[in-house]
C-alpha cells in the first residue's frame, strides 16, 4: 500500500493502491455514465410493464399491451388471406384455359408462380428455369412428361418418382451395371443413338446395334427413337439432353439407366397454388 | 507452496505427478483406440496417444536430467513466451481460413472443392470461427494472464509445471476440436462444436487453468487484487460453468465419439444461446478487459482513470450479461417473455459495457501526445473505440423491432468482427507488442514503422470489412421482407443472395487485409526476438516479492 497522493496532471488523488507501477485515480462515476444507466433500467422496467416479461409459477406476466407473437402471426396470416382472397378465389373456380384467357387473372398467377418458383423450384431448375445436367430445362419445347398447362400442373402435384402413390413413373434399366446387355452391344447402341440425333457415327456399329435398339429401346422411346410423353421416354433424336449429349454420357445412361426425383408438391401447396405454378412455366417455355 | 514441491536433490514432485499422468493417460488413450470400432474416435485416440508419450518422454528426460525445478527468484516466464507463439500462429491460421471462407462465399464456383469434403464451408466456418476465438484469443488470454497475475500479485505462478500442463493441454484440445471438424466429428452448435471426450479434456485443462490463477492471487504479496484479475478470475470461472453445462451431453458408447445433448428443442437452443452469448461476455469482453486494464495504463505510463468505475462496472457487467442470451432467438419458438428480458438485460448492459471503455480511454488523459509517437499506443486506443462501438451496436441489434431486420443478415456478421476484429484483435496485438521486447529482454520492437504499416493496413481492412456487412445485411434485410402488391415476396431467396456479391468480395479483400497486417506483425516479432538482448537485468521491482526480501 502505497500513500494516496495527488495526480499531477488531473490534480486527481490516487488510492493509494499500487500494482507493479499501475495506480488508479479516485475519480469518481461520471455522471453521464451513471445517469444514462438508471435511464436504461427505467427503459427495461416500462418494457416489462407493457410487455410479457417475467415467469412466475403460474405463467408469466402478460403485460399491458396484451402482446402475444402467436396471435400477431394470425392476424397478419388472416390479413393475407383477406388481400388474396377475391382472386385466390378466382384461381380456384377457373381453369387452367380459363386463367390464361383472362389477362387480369392470368397476371396474378404469374406474381403467384414467380415467388413460389424462386424459392422451391429455382433449387433444382435454376433461377431462369433453363435446368442443368440431371435437372430438365423448363423453358424450351421438350418435355419429358407432356407440356400443356394440365400436364405441368400433374406433374407438380404428383411428382416424378415421388412419395406420391401415383407420382409419374419410368424407369430405364440399366443395360451395363445389371448385364442385361454386353459391352460391345453398348458401345454399339451408344453409337446408334449417336446416329438418332443426326451426327456422325460407325456405320458398322450402327448397322449392328438396330436390331438391339427394336429389341431392348424402342418399346418406351418408340421405333424411330422419338420418345413417348405418356412414358417419360425423352426423345433420342433432337438435341435436348438430360444427362449430357456427348459419347460417354450417353454411354454413361445406357450402362446406369439413371432417373432423377421430383418431389410431390401436394402436400406443401394448395391447388390454387400448383394452378398458378403450371401457368407461370407454361407461360415462360417455348411452344404447346 | 513453491518451495515445498522442489526438495533439495530428490526430483520435483509436479513433474513426478505429472508424468504418472501422462503415462496413465497414454495407457488409457491405447486401450481407447484398440477397443473401438469408431475410425473417428480411433483417430483422436491416436492423437491423445501420440500427445501424452511426447510428453511423457519429455518429462522422464527432464527429471533425469535434474531440470524442472522452477528458481523461485524468478518469474515463470517460459510458458508466456510459449503462449505468445501460439497466439501469433493460431491467430495467422484462424484469420487465413476466414479469408477462404469469405472467398468461398464471393467466388462459390472457384474455391469449391467436391473432392476434398473437409474443405467445404460448412466443415472451414467452424474451423475459422474456433480458430480464432479459442486458438488466437485463448492462447492470448491464457498467456497475458500468467504474466499479469505474477507481476500484479508479485508471485511465481503456482503450481510449478501445471502452467505448462495447462498450455500443451490447451493446444491438445486445439488440435483435437480442429481436426474433429475437418472430419466431420461435431455436436453442431455454435462455438461449442466439440465432441464429449474433448469437452472433458478441455474442462480437466481448465480446471488446472483456475487452480494455477487462484494459487497465484493466494500467494500474492500486494494487499488488493488488481482490476484485471478480477476480469481473468470472472471470465475462467464463468467460461468452466457456461462449458460444462452446455455439454452435458449422452455419449453413444464409452468408444464412439458421437454424443446427444440432454437438452432438447427449444430448451437446447436456450441453453446454447445463454452459452453463445456469455461466451462473448465472458471470453470475449471481461478476458480482454482484463488485457486492457493491465497494458492501457502500463504502455501509457498513466494512473487507470476511476477505480470506482471499475467496481461498479465490473460487478454491472457480471451480474447482467448473464441474462442476455434470449436476444440470439428473437421471433422463434423461445417464449415472448424470455425474449422481452434477453432484450432488456441487453438494453441495461450498454453503460456497464462502456464503463470500461470510458476507464481505458479516460486512462490516456495526460499521455494522448503517444497516439502520435507510439503505434502501438494507437493499435490499444482503437482497439477500445471498437469495443465502445460494437458494445453499443450490439444492445440496439438485441431490440425486437431493430432485429426483425438484422437477425440472420450479413450485419450480424459484420457487428461480430466490429468485435472480433476491431477489439479482441486489436487490443491482442497491442499486448504482443508489449509482451515480446519484455519477456524477451529487448529494449524495443524490431521496427515502429512496421508496426504502423500493421496499424494502417488492418484499420482499413477492418473499416472496408464491416461497411460492407452493414450494406449487405441491411440490404438483405430489406429485401426479405419486400412484398409484391399481391402480397407475396418480392425476392427468392437466391436473389437476395446474388445481390450480395460486390459486398462479398469487398469482405474478402478487407479479410485478406486483416491477415496481411497479422504476418506482417509476425515477421516483426520474429525479428525482435533475434536482436540481441540489450536490456539490463531485471531491477528489483520487477522481480517476484521473495526475491525482494531475501
Amino acid at each position: 500500500m502505497s500513500p494516496r497522493e495527488t495526480d499531477d496532471v488531473s490534480g486527481v488523488e490516487t488510492t493509494g493502491h499500487e500494482w507493479d507501477g499501475i495506480r488508479e485515480l479516485d475519480n469518481p462515476l461520471p455522471r453521464w455514465w451513471l445517469w444514462t444507466f438508471y435511464a436504461c433500467i427505467v427503459v427495461a422496467i416500462v418494457y416489462w410493464v407493457l410487455m410479457p416479461a417475467w415467469p412466475g409459477l403460474h405463467g408469466y406476466t402478460h403485460g399491458t399491451l396484451k402482446m402475444s407473437d402467436r396471435a400477431q402471426v394470425v392476424r397478419d396470416l388472416d390479413a393475407l388471406k383477406t388481400q388474396r382472397s377475391a382472386e385466390g378465389a378466382q384461381l380456384r373456380n377457373a381453369s387452367l384455359e380459363q386463367i390464361e384467357a383472362d389477362p387480369k387473372l392470368q397476371a396474378y398467377a404469374l406474381a403467384v408462380g414467380q415467388s413460389i418458383f424462386g424459392d422451391n423450384c429455382a433449387t433444382c431448375h435454376g433461377t431462369g428455369g433453363t435446368g442443368g445436367k440431371g435437372y430438365p430445362n423448363l423453358r424450351d419445347d421438350v418435355w419429358l412428361w407432356g407440356g400443356t398447362p394440365e400436364d405441368i400442373q400433374h406433374t407438380i402435384t404428383v411428382g416424378v418418382r415421388s412419395d406420391h402413390p401415383d407420382a409419374r413413373f419410368s424407369q430405364m434399366p440399366a443395360f451395363g451395371k445389371d448385364q442385361l446387355l454386353p459391352a460391345e452391344q453398348i458401345n454399339d447402341l451408344t453409337e446408334y443413338v449417336v446416329a438418332l440425333s443426326h451426327r456422325p457415327a460407325n456405320a458398322g456399329a450402327v448397322g449392328r446395334a438396330a436390331p438391339i435398339f427394336q429389341a431392348n429401346c424402342a418399346i418406351c422411346h418408340g421405333p424411330e427413337g422419338k420418345g413417348d410423353p405418356t412414358k417419360g421416354a425423352p426423345n433420342l433424336t433432337d438435341k435436348d439432353w438430360l444427362y449430357g449429349a456427348d459419347r460417354a454420357d450417353i454411354h454413361g445412361q445406357i450402362w446406369n439407366g439413371r432417373g432423377g426425383v421430383m418431389p410431390s408438391w401436394q402436400k406443401r401447396f394448395d391447388p390454387e397454388t400448383i394452378k398458378a405454378l403450371a401457368v407461370y412455366i407454361h407461360a415462360n417455355a417455348a411452344g404447346q | 507452496m513453491q518451495q515445498s514441491l522442489v526438495k533439495e536433490g530428490g526430483a520435483p514432485l509436479d513433474a513426478v505427478i505429472l508424468l504418472a499422468f501422462t503415462c496413465l493417460g497414454a495407457l488409457g488413450a491405447l486401450l481407447a483406440t484398440a477397443f473401438s470400432a469408431d475410425p473417428l474416435f480411433r483417430f483422436h485416440g491416436y492423437v491423445f496417444l501420440i500427445a501424452f508419450i511426447v510428453a511423457a518422454g519429455v518429462l522422464t528426460v527432464g527429471i533425469s536430467s535434474g531440470r524442472f525445478r522452477g528458481d523461485p527468484k524468478s518469474y515463470e516466464d517460459g510458458v508466456i513466451r510459449a503462449g505468445v507463439i501460439a497466439t501469433m500462429f493460431w491467430g495467422v491460421v484462424g484469420m487465413l481460413v476466414g479469408v477462404v471462407i469469405a472467398a468461398q462465399l464471393s467466388f462459390p464456383r472457384i474455391f469449391y472443392f467436391p473432392e476434398f469434403g473437409w474443405l467445404n464451408f460448412g466443415r472451414l466456418r467452424p474451423l475459422h470461427t474456433s480458430g480464432v476465438i479459442f486458438a488466437f484469443g485463448g492462447n492470448a488470454l491464457i498467456a497475458t494472464s500468467f504474466y499479469v497475475v505474477q507481476r500484479t500479485c508479485r508471485a511465481r505462478l503456482a503450481g510449478g509445471l501445471a502452467g505448462w500442463f495447462v498450455f500443451w493441454g490447451y493446444q491438445l484440445f486445439i488440435v483435437l476440436a480442429a481436426t474433429g471438424y475437418l472430419l466431420g466429428v461435431t455436436q453442431g452448435q455454435e462455438y461449442a462444436e466439440p465432441e464429449w471426450y474433448i469437452d472433458l479434456w478441455l474442462t480437466v485443462v481448465w480446471v488446472a487453468y483456475l487452480l494455477v490463477f487462484l494459487g497465484t492471487i493466494w500467494k500474492r504479496k500486494e494487499p488488493h487484487i488488481y482490476v484485471a484479475n478480477w476480469f481473468y478470475l470472472a471470465f475462467i470461472v464463468t467460461i468452466a460453468m457456461l462449458h460444462i453445462v452446455n455439454n452435458l451431453a449422452l455419449p453413444v458408447g464409452l468408444l464412439n465419439h458421437r454424443s446427444y445433448s440432454l437438452f432438447a428443442g427449444v430448451q437446447n437452443a436456450l441453453t446454447q444461446w445463454w452459452y453463445g452469448h456469455n461466451a462473448v461476455g465472458f471470453f470475449l469482453t471481461a478476458g480482454f478487459l482484463a488485457i486492457m486494464y493491465y497494458f492501457v495504463p502500463k504502455r501509457a505510463e498513466r494512473p487507470v482513470y476511476s477505480y470506482r468505475l471499475s467496481i461498479v462496472h465490473f460487478w454491472a457487467l457480471i451480474f447482467i450479461y448473464i441474462w442476455a442470451g434470449p436476444h440470439h432467438l428473437h421471433y422463434t419458438a423461445l417464449p415472448m417473455w424470455t425474449q422481452t428480458l434477453g432484450a432488456t438485460f441487453s438494453i441495461m448492459l450498454w453503460m456497464p459495457s462502456w464503463g470500461g471503455m470510458i476507464n481505458g480511454l479516460m486512462t490516456l488523459s495526460g499521455a494522448w501526445d503517444k497516439l502520435r509517437t507510439d503505434p502501438v499506443m494507437r493499435m490499444l486506443v482503437v482497439s477500445i473505440a471498437f469495443y465502445g462501438m460494437s458494445t453499443f451496436e450490439g444492445p440496439m441489434m438485441s431490440i425486437r423491432e431493430v432485429n426483425a431486420l438484422s437477425h440472420y443478415t450479413d450485419w450480424t456478421i459484420g457487428h461480430v468482427h466490429s468485435g472480433a476484429l476491431g477489439w479482441v484483435g486489436f487490443v491482442t496485438f497491442g499486448a504482443m507488442y508489449c509482451l515480446v521486447p519484455w519477456l524477451w529482454k529487448k529494449d524495443r520492437l524490431y521496427s515502429d514503422r512496421l508496426v504502423e504499416w500493421h496499424f494502417w493496413i488492418a484499420t482499413t481492412g477492418i473499416l472496408l470489412y464491416i461497411t460492407a456487412m452493414w450494406v449487405s445485411g441491411i440490404m438483405e434485410g430489406l429485401m426479405w421482407r419486400e412484398y409484391t402488391p399481391q402480397g407475396f415476396l418480392a425476392n427468392s431467396f437466391v436473389e437476395t443472395v446474388s445481390a450480395k456479391h460486390v459486398e462479398n468480395i469487398v469482405r474478402t479483400i478487407g479479410g485478406l487485409m486483416y491477415l496481411t497486417g497479422a504476418l506482417i506483425m509476425s515477421y516483426n516479432l520474429w525479428r525482435t526476438i533475434r536482436m540481441p538482448s540489450t536490456s539490463k537485468e531485471d531491477s528489483a521491482a520487477a522481480l517476484p516479492a521473495m526475491a525482494v526480501a531475501s
